[in-house]
């Protein structure tokens, strides 16, 4: 399934985790009961050793990965046999250099991802992999920060493909309690011409709910499940998942009984 | 300083590879940088604290004994005479002055060694700023003398945790604070890597080596030299000497550190030599050289000189690197410790690890020197005096 059919069939919840953390072996039945708790979309992370937009917890779980033994061809194998859930890859941009951008693209492909997410490749650095994922039918789905003005908004969208990834803070990856005023802010200044899903510190049920109340047509959690993987919790992590789905069901369905009352 | 605006990219080498939300601080610095290197009044005073503060401009000193020992002139830069004890105060202040301007509050700086956060430590209390410096736990332990100076100074060490807990790493953390403080905090990087603009904004404050050495060596030899020689880690004052000279018939040597050998581990290299074992990456922001496992994970680096010991070098050097302009080579552990020593009996001059891998190669190579030849003396050795014991005594 592709992601702009993800999004014109529902809200997605989009669930981040580390491919290797705590083991490659163990990846594909945590992404697999991930899936089964409500996930949408999986997210799945290729753990590098210098991850310069991530907070601690991300960090840790890809320095246990690494130590783990997990490498970019581990990762393509892992993701092959990932099923039931459309796959994101999110990576640093030096893994997907290192292999080449086209051969990248092309195992993206072949192990059915169909998007993926470079968290230090700005729109400026982004046109040589933009064409290779576009070679092979993947979306390189773009961040937009608060900061961002609205000029560059606007060139970021007409880049897009997928969704376009909207950062909740300033700074890293992680929870945080509350989510800013601002970020309702910025899914505002963002046109809704591309689906615009919203992460970084998105840790509660109630966060997704908002954020939904808020215009945000997707939700993205990644270091509240690495945390819970961490500490191996694993029915924590369902339990999270199964929450956020339905606080964000609910959202849905009331939203769409107010349309009909109107 | 020269009028055309800074460079992005160096040949294929170069650009800004950061995260969205560092975006915007860096294109505001660019912009800042742009306008105040032709600010008469930010240039004037820079200039006074350089002179006054730091102790330019320094001399460039006719090496007699060690001239006649390699039967060839040598001139030594003798950027170990300034204030801190090595160029990093050229870099500091120019960077500290802009974020005065630019009207931050706060700076953060990374170090390995400690050098160039003491050198930030230093502009901090100079220019009233809160100062933080994130250090890896590593390099605190073997540091403990500068974390110290560096408190005194009325910095704040913040040890970093992550990864291999060394200078890398805290360039890591340094940006990762910048992504949610860049509205009051100024990142001072200390070397010419990173993202776009520190690149050329740290070439364009350390150029001031070159520039005297230039005006020094016409002086008094009334022609240019044959070869600079400079250490390089990630290539700050290799670039600040090598620069004004990029246009003329003039060899230019950056000579990495060959630590303990060419080999490595799966996750560690056995030395520093990015531009000379290295392959094309993007680390801290940029695309340049990089040291790097086949899967693209960074490598620890390792050099005896905790300031050459960094697996990434400045995008500029990669390209001139690449196209023959600079010439690069290695000097080991064993070459910089002999240079070292040589040059403190020599001339009395005890010059820094980093430095003295340039010394050393230039003694073991003196066939490369030509006629007439200058050896950036980076820093002062004051700091590796235990290093060095420690490696006697094994």
């Amino acid at each position: 399934m592709s992601l702009s059919e993800v999004f014109g069939r529902c809200k997605p919840l989009i669930v981040y985790i580390c491919a290797g953390d705590p083991s490659p072996d163990e990846t594909v039945e945590i992404a697999e009961r991930i899936a089964r708790a409500g996930a949408d979309v999986l997210e799945l992370g290729l753990p590098h050793s210098d991850p310069i937009a991530d907070g601690p917890v991300i960090q840790a779980a890809s320095q246990r990965a690494i130590a783990a033994g997990m490498n970019t061809d581990l990762y393509f194998d892992i993701a092959s046999r990932i099923e039931g859930v459309p796959k994101v890859f999110m990576g640093y941009y030096n893994m997907v250099y290192r292999r080449g951008l086209e051969r990248f693209a092309s195992d993206c492909r072949a192990s059915g991802i169909c998007g993926m997410i470079v968290p230090d490749l700005p729109m400026e650095e982004s046109r040589p992999l933009r064409e290779a994922a576009s070679r092979h039918g993947i979306d390189l789905i773009n961040m937009i920060a608060p900061n961002t003005p609205d000029k560059r908004i606007r060139e970021i969208i007409a880049l897009s493909s997928g969704f376009v990834y909207l950062v909740a803070r300033a700074g890293v990856t992680g929870a945080s309690a509350d989510l800013l005023e601002s970020t309702k802010h910025l899914i505002e200044r963002v046109p809704p011409v591309i689906p615009r899903a919203v992460g970084f510190g998105v840790s509660r049920p109630e966060h997704a709910a908002e954020l939904l109340r808020a215009g945000a047509d997707g939700v993205i959690v990644g270091s509240a499940c690495v945390d819970l993987i961490g500490r191996n919790e694993l029915d924590r992590l369902e339990d999270l998942i199964r929450r956020m789905k339905l606080a964000m069901t609910e959202v849905s369905v009331k939203s769409a009984a107010s349309i009909q009352q109107s | 300083m020269d009028e055309i605006s800074c460079e992005v990219r160096f040949g294929r080498y170069g650009g800004r590879f950061v995260p969205e939300t560092l975006v915007q601080p860096l294109l505001e610095l660019a912009e800042a940088f742009e306008r105040l290197r032709v600010d008469p009044e930010f240039l004037r005073e820079l200039s006074t604290l350089m002179r006054d503060f730091a102790g330019r401009p320094t001399p460039l000193y006719r090496a007699e004994n060690l001239s006649r020992a390699l039967g060839r002139d040598v001139y030594l830069k003798r950027e170990d005479l300034l204030h801190g004890g090595a160029h990093k105060i050229n870099n500091t202040l120019g960077q500290g002055l802009l974020a005065k301007y630019m009207k931050k509050k706060r700076l953060i700086a990374e170090t390995g060694a400690g050098q160039h956060g003491v050198a930030t430590a230093i502009v901090g209390a100079l220019l009233g700023f809160e100062t933080e410096i994130y250090m890896g736990e590593v390099d605190i332990e073997r540091q403990r003398m500068n974390v110290f100076r560096m408190e005194l100074l009325g910095a704040r060490v913040i040890p970093v945790r992550s990864g291999s807990r060394t200078l890398k790493d805290a360039i890591n953390e340094a940006l990762r604070d910048w992504a949610a403080s860049y509205e009051s905090t100024h990142y001072l990087l200390g070397t010419v890597a990173g993202p776009h603009p520190y690149p050329s904004m740290v070439r364009e404050f350390q150029r001031v080596i070159g520039d005297e050495t230039r005006s020094q060596i016409l002086a008094e030899e009334k022609r240019l030299p044959d070869s600079i020689v400079a250490c390089v880690g990630g290539g700050s004052n290799a670039m600040g000497i090598f620069t004004p000279f990029i246009d003329d018939d003039v060899r230019l040597i950056a000579v990495e550190a060959g630590g303990r050998g060419p080999g490595g581990g799966d996750r560690s290299a056995e030395h520093g030599a990015s531009l000379a074992f290295g392959d094309p990456g993007v680390l801290h922001g940029a695309m340049t050289k990089i040291l790097q496992d086949p899967y693209g994970q960074i490598l620890e680096s390792y050099s005896i000189a905790a300031g050459l010991d960094y697996p990434g070098v400045g995008p500029e050097l990669a390209h001139l690197v690449e196209t023959g302009r600079v010439e690069t080579a290695t000097a080991s552990d064993r070459t910089a410790i002999m240079g070292f020593k040589a040059l403190s009996k020599l001339e009395g001059i005890i010059p820094a690890l980093e430095s003295a891998h340039a010394v050393g190669y230039a003694m073991e190579h003196p066939e490369m020197l030509g006629e007439l030849s200058v050896i950036n003396i980076s820093g002062r050795g004051d700091k590796d005096l235990h290093t060095v014991m420690a490696y006697e005594s094994v």
